[in-house]
């Protein structure tokens, strides 16, 4: 008896908790303003998919809780929630046609309200409401109760329906370019999939997941099953296979998709280099956008053909002083901030950044980097005569830095060093007593880091082909600090995770801009409850946060 | 022949002198252990051989050479290395992690040389690889390298910390309070390992130790520590019958009655 009041204490809170999700997300206006992006043509907007998400998600959590051959009970937990999640919703709507809330919240419109009342009036909308959420809410609890084997594939087709769906947009674009508009027509509708298409799109992605499931173990088990040497080559192969496709992607993606991969992929290079300060040495630097400023400075001052450039040097005659720069500036940094630990070394390199930044915008030097005006004129880079303007040419440049990164990065935490910045990371006196020179390890970590992010910098310099000191705000070093906890702290591929997930899809959905530091908190929180150790975690991470189970289950072995 | 000899040492904190013209002479090859009640400065005074603090006065020689101003890690590379009494692992690696980190100051390669996987490189990671492996055969724990070093037992995480600390090749091993929050049994084989590693690899080892039955079992020479002071030294024998010994552990009373 006791249990059952319990059970009904916890799905009211959690009913209520998605239902005030809800409301939130309306009431902030992201509903409002995600509507206007049409996911499946007149069946979905991308603001109902976000309505939805809360009590979905909510259901199913709680379906999971309940035991699993107890089905009818966990269905009525997820029509439960579904049902809650729906009445703040109601209130909202009743509210507003009483009251003009708009004075109070500019985002509560009418065309809110509409989106809530399915464009019916507020007693059948109300109602139309309540059993929409009750049916999502049944429909995700009941996916709990699936096996796995058809779950899986129905996910994996829903990941992809509305992956598709939510980037129709630049989708249809590279489609038209490659197949004509008759194809597109047939897939697309302005900026959304069409119905057909997307039902198309999920049966078959559901199905080759289904299909996959019985082949995919056996086709890892006979590479694994392979001879050394076989392995090694097929290994080679998905290698080559993987730079092939990293050669040909700006053909394949276009300007502006790879205008986006450009930007993501100078993140990916700062993210690198605060990879191994943070990540690998346990060395928190906020500042971090200070050395791609003055890599981007560098750059600028070297080759900007206007009034405050020297102009003598060309892009790649000049890239090897900016990494100088950020480097020399990155030791500069190390020097004073040695004996500081945690706390107080983010504090000191926040307030680097900063003073980076006030310099740039300084009367000071203004006769020599521009003030608030910057430096403008900067050539693009250049391979003999053919200048490099393109973004799907200037991708390769940045490819290759990241490349060079990356290696770096894998070679070094392999090595003498890598252990070195790990020891320091876990316990600084006693790597001391180990014989580790802090000193130069703290300042290697510092210098390499700087030199990614300065190189980095002067891409970006040469690319924008001006910059100005608001360029370089602390949002950026959040930005990156931010990627690479997503990614998971310590993991190279993680870095690229993180930067494709926090730089690229705003980039994809401008909807999210105006909320972009909202989704960054709001992921931040579901992924250190959920993923504490990232997307792509590194082993040691992965070690450190799940240390509990591992030495729990090492005990019953 | 004497390795490491300390002369009239003082630290202060403040107003508390936590080593108080603290002479020792340590001779190469010896077991000796330094003794003393809780608060005594026994780990002060390892903290300024290890040149984790710097003591205020005084001198300590080691192999000929003074230790005065040198950081840990020159310390450290000059031939001492040291355990902890309180655990200190790098608990988030792997037990052959920890004693790579411990073959630190062996290796040569510079960093510039790994990015380029020069054949050096490869050659000496191979062997410390194997040197590392090597060590925690000897230490015991065969089998356990690939274990993350805060999974390991409680014993076991005290030979990889001794483990870790021989990989640096030391002349002079400084193990405090290796049996700590040991049982009996426990204690004693860590004592027969104690004496086994001296015996094999003919390394000084200096002990702090609060298990007498240890200190009395190995030990060649023993001081004795109270508030900071050397108030006794001698053989196992001499300081068992010390009243001043007897005085500082069990009070001035007792003192009097063990010497009707």
């Amino acid at each position: 008896m006791r249990e059952k009041q319990n059970t009904l204490k916890i799905l009211l809170k959690s009913g209520l908790l998605s239902g005030v999700i809800a409301l939130s997300v309306s009431m902030i206006g992201m509903v409002g303003l995600f509507s206007q992006r049409d996911m499946i043509a007149g069946v979905l907007t991308l603001g109902q998919l976000l309505l939805f998400a809360s009590p979905a998600a909510f259901a199913y959590l709680e379906a999971v809780k309940i035991s699993k051959d107890d089905w009818r009970k966990g269905l009525l937990a997820g029509l439960f929630i579904g049902v809650l999640s729906a009445i703040p919703l109601i209130i909202l709507v009743i509210i507003s046609t009483l009251v003009n809330l708009r004075q109070y919240f500019v985002s509560v419109s009418d065309t809110l309200i509409q989106i809530l009342t399915f464009n019916q009036d507020v007693f059948l909308g109300s109602i139309l409401l309540i059993l929409v959420m009750a049916f999502v809410g049944l429909i995700a609890a009941g996916m709990r109760y699936m096996p796995i084997k058809y779950r899986h594939p129905i996910f994996q087709g829903l990941i992809w329906t509305f992956g598709v769906s939510l980037f129709s947009e630049v989708l249809s674009e590279r489609v038209r370019s490659f197949f004509g508009s008759f194809i597109t027509k047939i897939m697309f509708k302005s900026r959304a999939t069409q119905p057909l298409f997307a039902i198309v799109l999920f049966v078959f992605i559901a199905g080759i997941t289904y299909w996959q499931q019985g082949h995919k173990s056996s086709i890892k088990d006979f590479i694994d099953n392979q001879p050394p040497k076989k392995k090694r080559q097929y290994q080679l192969i998905f290698l080559g296979i993987g730079i092939l496709i990293l050669i040909i992607l700006p053909l394949i993606l276009g300007t502006y998709l790879s205008e986006v991969i450009n930007n993501v992929g100078l993140y990916i290079l700062m993210g690198l280099g605060l990879n191994i300060v943070v990540g690998f040495a346990g060395l928190l630097d906020l500042g971090y956008v200070a050395f791609f400023a003055i890599g981007a400075y560098t750059m600028a001052v070297l080759t900007s053909e206007g009034a405050l450039g020297i102009s003598a040097f060309s892009f790649w005659a000049a890239l090897p002083f900016c990494v100088a720069a950020s480097v020399s500036a990155g030791i500069l940094l190390g020097i004073p901030v040695l004996r500081m630990r945690g706390d107080y070394l983010a504090i000191v390199t926040l307030g680097f950044g900063e003073i980076i930044r006030i310099m740039a915008n300084s009367d000071l030097l203004k006769p020599f980097i521009g003030g608030a005006q910057g430096i403008l004129q900067i050539p693009k880079p250049s391979i003999g005569n053919i200048v490099l303007f393109k973004p799907g040419q200037l991708y390769y440049v940045i490819l290759i830095g990241v490349l060079i990164a990356a290696y770096i990065s894998w070679r070094l935490r392999d090595s003498r060093l890598g252990r070195q910045w790990m020891a320091m990371r876990e316990d600084e006196d006693v790597a001391e007593a180990m014989g580790i020179n802090l000193v130069n390890t703290k300042l290697l970590a510092f210098a390499i880091g700087a030199g990614f992010s300065g190189l980095s910098g002067a891409i970006f310099a040469s690319k924008l082909t001006s910059i100005f000191p608001h360029s370089f705000n602390l949002l950026i070093s959040i930005n990156v600090l931010s990627l690479i906890i997503v990614g998971g702290l310590g993991s190279i591929p993680g870095v690229v995770v993180g930067a494709a997930i926090l730089v690229g899809l705003p980039e994809l959905l401008r909807e999210f801009k105006e909320y972009r530091l909202l989704m960054y908190g709001g992921l931040l929180i579901v992924m250190m409850l959920a993923k504490p150790e990232g997307f792509w975690p590194s082993t040691i991470q992965k070690r450190e946060l799940h240390a509990f189970q591992e030495s729990t289950s090492g005990n019953d072995t | 022949m004497i390795i490491l000899s300390a002369n009239s040492v003082i630290k202060q904190f403040g107003g508390l002198v936590a080593v108080n013209k603290f002479t020792f002479d340590l001779l190469e090859g010896q077991i000796a252990s330094i003794i003393g009640p809780n608060g005594a400065g026994k780990t002060t005074f390892f903290n300024c051989i290890t040149g984790f603090y710097k003591f205020d006065e005084g001198s300590i020689i080691f192999n000929g050479r003074s230790l005065e101003g040198k950081s840990p890690d020159l310390i450290t590379r000059m031939g001492i290395a040291r355990t902890y009494q309180n655990i200190r692992l790098f608990p988030n690696m792997t037990a052959i992690e920890n004693i790579l980190v411990g073959l630190h100051p062996r290796l040569k390669s510079f960093w510039v040389e790994a990015i380029l996987q020069t054949p050096r490189v490869r050659k000496e990671e191979k062997e410390a690889e194997e040197e590392a492996n090597r060590i925690l055969d000897f230490v015991g724990l065969s089998g356990l390298g690939d274990q993350l070093a805060r999974n390991l037992p409680y014993g076991a995480q005290r030979r990889l910390e001794i483990a870790r600390a021989i990989a640096s090749n030391p002349k002079l091993l400084l193990l405090d309070e290796p049996t700590a929050g040991m049982n009996p049994k426990e204690s004693s084989v860590m004592m027969h390992f104690i004496q086994n590693l001296r015996d094999e690899t003919g390394i000084t080892i200096l002990l702090i130790e609060h298990d007498m039955r240890v200190v009395m079992g190995i030990s060649e020479n023993i001081a004795v520590m109270d508030f900071g002071t050397k108030i006794a030294e001698g053989t196992p024998t001499e300081i068992q019958t010390n009243p001043r010994v007897i005085e500082a552990y069990l009070g001035r009373g007792a003192a009097a009655g063990f010497n009707k």
